[in-house]
C-alpha cells in the first residue's frame, strides 16, 4: 500500500507538495474530491485518483475528474452542504473558470469541512498568465491560507478543514509552483475516519440563493469574515520572530527566502518578521502592532502588492508613523532569475538572491554576493524548445489542414500539447487566450474578416469548454472549421481521462461520451472524422469541410503514443530513408518536423530507437523513399 | 553541517527527476535536512528538465544565479545554458554525450562539439568533471541509468554529507526490481569514472 495511506502517525516520508496536500486532506478525513488537472496542482488529483485505483478498500473516498472547474466546484459543493468533508482542486486560471460557483458558495456556505485549492504559477512555467490568486480571497470573502512548504501544506490543509466546518464556509488554499513542486520530509499524524455518506437536510432559506434570502447570506458571510479574522489574529499561522526596529512582512515561499538571507545577511537578531500564512482574512491588529514597533517595514510577497497595499492602509487609518517599502514601479529585465535586480517587481517569481539583495539595499546590511560566471566566450547554443512527440498525429492533422489551406487561413488554438503547433515549421498557432477560447473566438475572427479560419481544440478542452462555444456558433450561425484533435486522453497534464476516454481501456466504471455524437446533437451539419496518419483521406475530408458555409467539425481520431503505449501496446516497425531512393527535397523535415528525423550529409534520416512508425513522413516522401525497418 | 545547493539539468527522458528525488530520500535517510525542487511541465516533450537539491538546512527551495555549488548536467550543451547557476567555486559535473536538439537535427541550429563545450567550462570554473556517462549506463546494461551514474559521480566528488550507503538503500528500495542490479552498477561506474576524472 502507498506510503500516503498509512493508518498510522509518526513517521515522516519525502513528500511533493501536492502529495502533502493529499495526505492533510487524508488525514482530515476526506470524503469527497472533484477537480479540474492543470499544472501545478495536477499531483494533488492524480495521486487521489492513483490511490483509489491501486488500494480502493484504503482509499474510501469518492474522487472524479471533472469536466471543468466550474462543474468540479459546483459538484463538490453539493457534496459539502451535504454534509461531507470535500476537496476541490484547480490550477488559478481554473479558478477563473469557477468563479462564478465560488462567490455565491461563499454566501451558502457549506454543512462539512470544504478545501478549494488554487495553485498559482508565478514566472508561468506552464501557464498562460501569472494572475494572483490571493484577490479571489478578497473578492469572495472567504478565508484563505498560503503554504511556503509542504509542511506547512499539509498543516493548513488540516486545520483549514477544521475551520470550514466550524464556520460552515469553503475555505481556500493557495499555493505556488515552489510549494507544489517542492519535496521535503513530512511528518505523518493518523487519519480521521472519514465520513463517508450523509443526508441532505432541506434549508431552502439558506441554500437557495433568491435576492430575499442572498440579502440574508451576504450579512452572514461579514460574520463569518469577522470569526475568521479573530482566528487570524490569534490562530498559529499568523507569527512574529525576531525584535528590533527593522520588519520584514511576508508570505508563501518568499518567506523562506526571507529567512534564508537573514542568516546570510548575519541579520537574524536585527530584524522581526511577520510571517503571514492565514493571509484573509488579514490579521490587521496585529500588523499594526507591528508597524507600530517598527521604523522601517519590508513587504516580501511574489506577484501583486496585496499585502503592502493592506499595510499602507492600516497605517494610515492607524495615524503609524512607519516607512513602508514594497513593490517598485521599475519593470525588470525579461527574467529575474538571470540577473536578479535589487528591487520588487509584479513580474514573475523571487529568489533567493533578489530577496537577498532587496533585503540588504533596503535595510544597509553590506553582503557580498557571489558573480555568476559570465555567459562571455560561450558558443551559441541551440535552443531545446519542447516538441509533439514523434509520431504525435497532432503533427499529422496540422499538416493535412496546412496542404489545404498553407498559411492564409487563421487558426486560432487551444490549451494541450497541440499549442505547440505554434513552433516552426508548423506554425499553425494564431490566437490563445483561455480553455475553449478557439471555438468561440473563430466566430470572431470569422465575422469580423470574412477570413477562413481553422481553429483546433483537444478532446478534453472540448468538453471542458468547447461545446458552450460551438453551440453558440451553431446558434449565430458563423463560418469556419473546428478540428477536434481527438488522441483518447488529456495529454498534456499526465494523462488523465475525460468524458471522450474509452474507459474500457484503462478500467474505469465511467460513461464514454462519444464525441461525433455530441457534435451533432449541438446541430452541426458538416461532420467527419478522419484518421490523422492516413493523410490522402484526411486532405480529401478537410477539403471538404472548409468549403462548408457554416460551422463544419473534423474529428481527427487517433491515440496520444505515449499514451497508447501504456493502454494500446501496438508494435509497429519503425521506418529508414532507402539512401538509393532519396533524393534530398527534405519535405519530411521541412514540412513535418518529426523529432525522430535529423539530417545527415543533406539528407534526412531516421532514428530508428524514436520512430514509432506512424508513417506520416512515409506519406509525404516524393520519392517514396521512406520505407519500414525490415526485419 | 554545511548547506549545499545542488542544480541537475537534463533532457526530458533522462531521469533527472527521479536521482533529485532519491538523492533527496538519502538524506532523509541519513537524517539530514533537504529540500528537493522540480521543473515540470513539457519534459515529456523534449524539453530541458531542472531540478534542485538543497542539503544542510537553508530553506529556499530553488538556487539563485550564480549560487550553485554544484551543477550537475546531463548533457554538455544543457551544463553550458546553465551556467549562470555557477560561480567559479561551483563544482561542474557533466556527462559529454550529446543529445542534439531538434533545431540542430534539421539543421537549423549548430551543436558546439561537446569537447569544445568542456573546454569552455574549464575556462568558467574551477573544478570541472567531464566523461561520457550515457557509455558507462550502456556498459551497466541499462541504457536508462543515466541517472544513477550521475548520481555515482555525484557522490564521488560533491564531497556531500549523505552516505553512499543512503543512496543505495534508496536506490534498492524505489527503483524497479529488475533493474536494481544494473542501477548500482551504473551508479558505481559513475563514482569510480568521476573519482578518476
Amino acid at each position: 500500500m502507498d506510503k500516503l495511506l498509512t493508518p498510522s502517525g509518526g513517521k515522516s516520508h519525502l513528500l511533493l507538495g501536492n502529495e502533502a496536500i493529499v495526505r492533510g486532506a487524508l488525514e482530515a478525513g476526506l470524503a469527497f474530491a472533484t477537480c479540474y488537472p492543470g499544472t501545478p496542482s495536477s499531483e494533488v488529483p492524480d495521486t487521489l485518483y492513483r490511490l483509489k485505483k491501486q488500494s480502493p478498500e484504503a482509499a474510501k473516498y469518492y474522487f472524479e475528474y471533472s469536466t471543468n472547474e466550474k462543474v468540479a466546484l459546483e459538484c463538490a459543493s453539493g457534496a459539502a452542504a451535504a454534509g461531507l468533508r470535500t476537496l476541490c482542486t484547480m490550477k488559478h486560471v481554473g479558478l477563473n473558470v469557477a468563479a462564478d460557483p465560488l462567490m455565491t458558495l461563499a454566501y451558502v456556505g457549506t454543512q462539512a469541512g470544504m478545501v478549494v485549492l488554487a495553485a498559482d504559477d508565478p514566472s508561468m512555467f506552464s501557464s498562460q498568465n501569472e494572475q494572483d490568486s490571493r484577490y479571489y480571497a478578497r473578492l469572495s470573502g472567504l478565508p484563505m491560507f498560503e503554504p511556503a512548504d509542504p509542511v506547512e501544506a499539509k498543516e493548513m490543509v488540516k486545520f483549514a478543514f477544521d475551520l470550514s466546518e466550524e464556520l460552515e464556509t469553503p475555505v481556500l488554499l493557495r499555493t505556488t509552483t515552489r510549494v507544489n513542486h517542492a519535496r521535503e520530509a513530512v511528518p505523518f499524524a493518523k487519519p480521521k475516519t472519514p465520513k463517508l455518506q450523509s443526508k441532505f437536510k432541506k434549508d431552502p432559506m439558506r441554500f437557495v440563493t433568491v435576492p430575499a434570502v442572498s440579502r440574508k447570506l451576504h450579512l452572514r458571510l461579514m460574520q463569518i469574515y469577522d470569526k475568521a479574522q479573530a482566528v487570524s489574529e490569534k490562530g498559529p499561522w499568523n507569527t512574529v520572530s525576531g525584535r528590533g526596529k527593522l520588519g520584514v512582512i511576508t508570505s508563501g515561499v518568499a518567506a523562506h527566502y526571507v529567512s534564508d538571507a537573514l542568516d546570510d545577511l548575519g541579520a537574524k537578531t536585527k530584524v522581526k518578521v511577520l510571517k503571514i500564512g492565514m493571509s484573509w482574512p488579514l490579521p490587521e491588529k496585529k500588523i499594526a502592532n507591528f508597524l507600530k514597533t517598527a521604523d522601517k517595514v519590508l513587504v516580501v510577497e511574489e506577484l501583486e502588492p496585496l499585502l503592502e497595499n493592506a499595510c499602507r492602509a492600516i497605517a494610515q487609518r492607524d495615524k503609524i508613523k512607519v516607512e513602508i517599502v514594497g513593490k517598485s514601479d521599475k519593470v525588470p529585465a525579461q527574467s529575474v532569475d538571470v540577473a536578479a535586480p535589487d528591487f520588487f517587481s509584479r513580474a514573475f517569481e523571487y529568489n533567493p538572491r533578489l530577496v537577498r539583495q532587496v533585503l540588504a539595499k533596503t535595510f544597509g546590511f553590506k553582503y557580498k554576493n557571489t558573480t555568476p560566471v559570465s555567459p562571455k566566450g560561450l558558443p551559441a547554443l541551440p535552443g531545446r524548445p519542447p516538441n509533439l512527440c514523434a509520431g504525435c498525429p497532432h503533427r499529422a492533422t496540422y499538416y493535412a489542414v496546412k496542404e489545404v489551406l498553407g498559411q492564409d487561413a487563421v487558426y486560432p488554438t487551444d490549451i494541450g500539447c497541440y499549442t505547440l503547433g505554434l513552433l516552426p515549421p508548423i506554425s499553425m498557432a494564431d490566437f490563445l487566450i483561455c480553455m475553449g477560447s478557439s471555438v468561440s473566438s473563430s466566430g470572431g475572427i470569422s465575422r469580423a474578416t470574412g477570413q477562413k479560419v481553422v481553429s483546433f481544440i483537444g478532446d478534453s478542452t472540448f468538453f471542458h469548454s468547447g461545446l458552450t462555444g460551438l453551440a453558440n456558433a451553431v446558434h449565430n450561425n458563423h463560418n469556419f472549421t473546428l478540428v477536434i484533435l481527438d488522441n483518447g486522453t488529456t495529454a498534456m497534464t499526465g494523462h488523465q481521462p475525460h468524458p471522450g476516454v474509452d474507459t474500457e481501456k484503462i478500467g474505469d466504471s465511467t460513461t464514454h461520451i462519444d464525441i461525433e455524437g455530441v457534435v451533432r446533437g449541438l446541430g452541426v451539419q458538416h461532420v467527419t472524422t478522419i484518421k490523422p496518419l492516413k493523410t490522402k483521406s484526411s486532405i480529401a475530408a478537410i477539403k471538404e469541410a472548409v468549403e462548408f458555409q457554416g460551422v463544419s467539425v473534423v474529428i481527427s481520431k487517433e491515440l496520444c503514443p505515449l499514451y497508447a503505449r501504456r493502454v494500446a501496446p501496438k508494435t509497429r516497425k519503425p521506418f529508414q530513408v532507402s539512401e538509393a531512393k532519396c533524393k534530398g527535397h527534405l519535405d519530411c523535415i521541412k514540412k513535418v518536423a518529426c523529432p525522430a528525423m535529423f539530417l545527415e550529409n543533406g539528407k534526412a534520416k531516421i532514428n530508428s530507437l524514436q520512430c514509432i512508425g506512424c508513417a506520416l513522413c512515409a506519406q509525404i516522401c516524393p520519392e517514396n523513399a521512406i520505407l519500414p525497418v525490415k526485419a | 553541517m554545511k548547506t549545499q545547493r545542488i542544480v541537475n539539468v537534463a533532457v526530458g527522458g533522462q531521469g533527472n527527476l527521479l536521482a533529485s528525488n532519491l538523492l533527496g530520500m538519502a538524506a532523509l535517510d541519513a537524517g539530514l535536512p533537504v529540500v528537493v525542487s522540480e521543473i515540470h511541465g513539457m519534459a515529456q516533450r523534449g524539453g530541458v528538465v531542472e531540478s534542485a537539491v538543497i542539503l544542510g538546512g537553508a530553506k529556499s527551495p530553488i538556487v539563485s544565479a550564480g549560487e550553485a555549488d554544484i551543477l550537475m548536467s546531463f548533457e554538455p550543451l544543457e551544463a553550458l545554458r546553465l551556467l549562470g547557476k555557477c560561480n567559479r567555486d561551483t563544482l561542474v559535473i557533466t556527462s559529454t554525450r550529446a543529445l542534439p536538439p531538434f533545431t540542430v537535427a534539421i539543421g537549423a541550429a549548430a551543436y558546439p562539439p561537446p569537447e569544445e563545450s568542456v573546454a569552455v567550462l574549464r575556462k568558467k570554473v574551477k573544478k570541472v568533471v567531464a566523461f561520457d556517462g550515457q557509455d558507462l549506463a550502456e556498459q551497466a546494461k541499462n541504457p536508462l541509468s543515466l541517472n544513477m551514474v550521475m548520481l555515482g559521480a555525484l557522490f564521488a566528488r560533491g564531497e556531500l554529507d549523505v552516505p553512499v550507503k543512503s543512496i543505495k538503500k534508496m536506490i534498492r528500495q524505489n527503483t524497479k526490481e529488475r533493474f536494481t542490479q544494473a542501477n548500482l552498477a551504473a551508479f558505481d561506474l559513475g563514482f569510480k569514472a568521476a573519482a578518476a576524472a
